[in-house]
């Protein structure tokens, strides 16, 4: 970083670029292991029992949260100085909690494929503070304590970035966002003996978090993006902004009660969290409408095709994931039926990818070729490979949806529907679900293809740098 | 949006709508804790099901089952085990035969590993999923095979 790259406003934004690798690396590992389950779906004793299959889920989706988490801090060491019209408070503090944060997050995935998982808690003392063992939160109580230590320097480092610079609602927005994640995270540490209180605290991480605050970082991400490619008014984006993260929190907040509906929470929450979750569709159909009318009143036509295709990509997938596949069952008398089925993976898909993982590709998007001193975009070559690896990971992830919501159909049908003694069993089931799970891993495949694809259109990119610097 | 919608009116609206229904979900929190002992039988929450409970987190057994529908999909619901296999005559026997008998290590079927757990261990656990499945959560699940 000796040398000053012309394309970044401010040269500290270039620790952007490790967060934004890194995360690509892990979400490839993500892959991998999703098709390693995919696969025990079906052939039940593949890789066992040198990876069982509750140790290939816990890689799979702690890896996704891993990565998305690099996404966001990349992303806000990005655009927090560009908003705040200043470089950032120590960008040394950013690299540090990089290899920390890396470092545990490597250290975490080793410990879940090489110490069976009870010594892993022995080894980590977890009966100390018992945090380990429930969905998601499976790190080790001494990682968890690591990710508040990072959480808390990026805070400050990204806080103070903000308040010596120009504070724009884009950025408060997510710096709302980003410490109302860490808060939530706390939450992590509460693990009472009750097992119904323990699942009611846990979802404050769970939800708050992916139909909360994640939904004000997202938000801000979009925005940003939108004003950079669009050159539309920065008052008129910032007005949608608000909009949509106020439909966020409203709808989100009590929605939260949908997941108190069979845990031995009080009945309350079954129409509280019917009427409010069925609501939060809204906020991602106002992003759809939100992007949509940006790009077309745009005043600049900006280089980068790609970006504009994940900002407006990711609108739609998140609306349909997590908007439309979320109200699908998320009303007390079919959730009655659907809870805990082949619906619920289908929906969750769709939904982190649409809305998580397509924000962070939106903003690698933008981001990427300025960081790597390319310009504002890449060339059309290498934006056409990356808008191939959009629709095939796009399309794939949409087939897996549908094939899940197929088999979780079935399994509803069979399972849940017929009263004791006609019911199938769980098993017998998921043999009768097999053909949906073969063609499930079939759609894995290629959009393990189309991840590949839109790799390698960073590959491409290097190419033209490389041309660029020889000829200046 | 027409400009009579301005921006600051934008901002009071998610400003207001989040401090109003944070606070009425705080008071249903509080609601909600006032009514758990009695919906899931603290009183019978024994020493027993405490350690069970660790056992279960100790093991990720989360990692392929559900419990009260929430966990992986990979493995049978165990919220209403304890009914569905044997109740108070025959859950415990069955639990540590099954627990001993794992992996079966048929060709191609889903394995469960061998968790190496000691009878104490699987009494807890029994203990805990006996304790569980007394939740009164509306009935969930529909039928007993979950």
């Amino acid at each position: 970083m000796s040398v000053t790259n012309p394309h970044l406003k401010f040269a500290s934004q270039a620790v952007a670029k490790p967060y934004f690798v890194f995360a690509l690396m892990l979400f490839v590992g993500q892959i991998l292991f999703g098709l390693i389950m995919g696969l025990q779906y079906v052939v039940g004793d593949f890789l066992f029992p040198l990876i069982p299959f509750n140790v290939a889920r816990m890689v799979h989706t702690n890896l996704l949260i891993v990565w998305i988490l690099f996404g966001f801090m990349g992303a806000a060491y990005y655009l927090i100085p560009e908003e705040a019209d200043r470089e950032l408070h120590s960008p040394k503090l950013a690299m540090i909690l990089f290899w920390v944060f890396a470092a545990a997050g490597v250290l975490t995935i080793l410990g879940y494929l090489f110490v069976p998982y009870a010594g892993l808690a022995k080894m980590t003392g977890n009966e100390l503070l018992p945090t380990m063992g429930r969905e998601f939160l499976e790190q080790p109580t001494i990682t968890k304590m690591g990710i508040v230590v990072v959480a808390l320097g990026f805070l400050y480092n990204i806080g103070m970035t903000m308040l010596k610079g120009r504070k724009t609602t884009i950025s408060l927005v997510m710096m709302t966002g980003l410490i109302g994640l860490a808060v939530m995270f706390l939450f992590s540490f509460v693990n009472p003996a009750n097992l119904a209180r323990d699942k009611f605290y846990w979802w404050w991480v769970v939800h708050l978090w992916v139909e909360g605050v994640w939904e004000l970082i997202m938000g801000s991400m979009l925005a940003f993006v939108l004003i950079k490619i669009t050159g539309v008014d920065r008052e008129v984006i910032e007005k949608w902004l608000y909009v949509i993260i106020a439909m966020a929190l409203i709808t989100g907040i009590l929605g939260t009660g949908h997941h108190y509906f069979w845990i031995g929470a009080p009945g309350v929450w079954l129409w509280l969290g019917s009427v409010f979750s069925a609501m939060e569709p809204l906020p991602f159909f106002a992003m759809v409408l939100f992007a949509f009318n940006m790009v077309n009143r745009r005043r600049r036509q900006h280089p980068n095709r790609a970006a504009a295709t994940w900002a407006l990509g990711t609108t739609v997938t998140a609306f349909l994931g997590a908007g439309v596949w979320g109200f699908l069952h998320t009303l007390a008398p079919v959730n009655y039926y659907t809870h805990g089925t082949q619906l619920t993976a289908a929906h969750g898909h769709l939904a982190f990818y649409g809305a998580y993982a397509m924000i962070v590709m939106t903003l690698i998007s933008y981001a990427m070729p300025r960081l790597r001193g390319i310009g504002e975009a890449a060339d059309e070559r290498a934006q056409t490979v990356e808008i191939w690896g959009f629709w095939l990971m796009t399309i794939s992830m949409l087939l897996i949806t549908l094939l899940l919501t197929a088999a979780g159909v079935v399994q509803v049908w069979l399972q849940r529907l017929p009263a004791d003694g006609a019911a199938m069993s769980f098993m017998n089931t998921m043999n009768q679900l097999a053909v949906f799970f073969w063609l499930r891993l079939v759609a894995g495949v290629f959009f393990a293809i189309g991840l590949c694809c839109y790799l390698s259109s960073f590959r491409q990119r290097g190419r033209v740098a490389v041309s660029e610097a020889a000829t200046a | 949006m027409s400009e009579t919608f301005t921006k600051g009116m934008a901002r009071n609206i998610y400003f207001g709508g989040s401090v109003f229904f944070i606070l009425i979900f705080l008071a249903l929190a509080y609601h909600t804790e006032q009514t758990l002992p009695k919906r899931t039988n603290e009183a019978a929450m024994s020493e027993s099901v405490v350690r069970g409970k660790l056992v279960w987190e100790q093991n990720n057994c989360i990692g392929c089952h559900t419990l009260l529908g929430e966990g992986a999909y990979f493995a049978p619901e165990l919220g209403n085990v304890y009914e569905r296999r044997g109740g108070e005559q025959s859950f415990k026997p069955f639990l540590h035969a099954w627990m001993k008998a794992q992996p079966t290590g048929a060709a191609g079927r889903r394995q469960m590993p061998q968790f190496n757990l000691t009878e104490q261990e699987v009494d807890d656990m029994a203990e805990f999923l006996k304790w569980t499945s007394k939740i009164d959560n509306f009935n969930w699940p529909p039928n007993k095979e979950g």
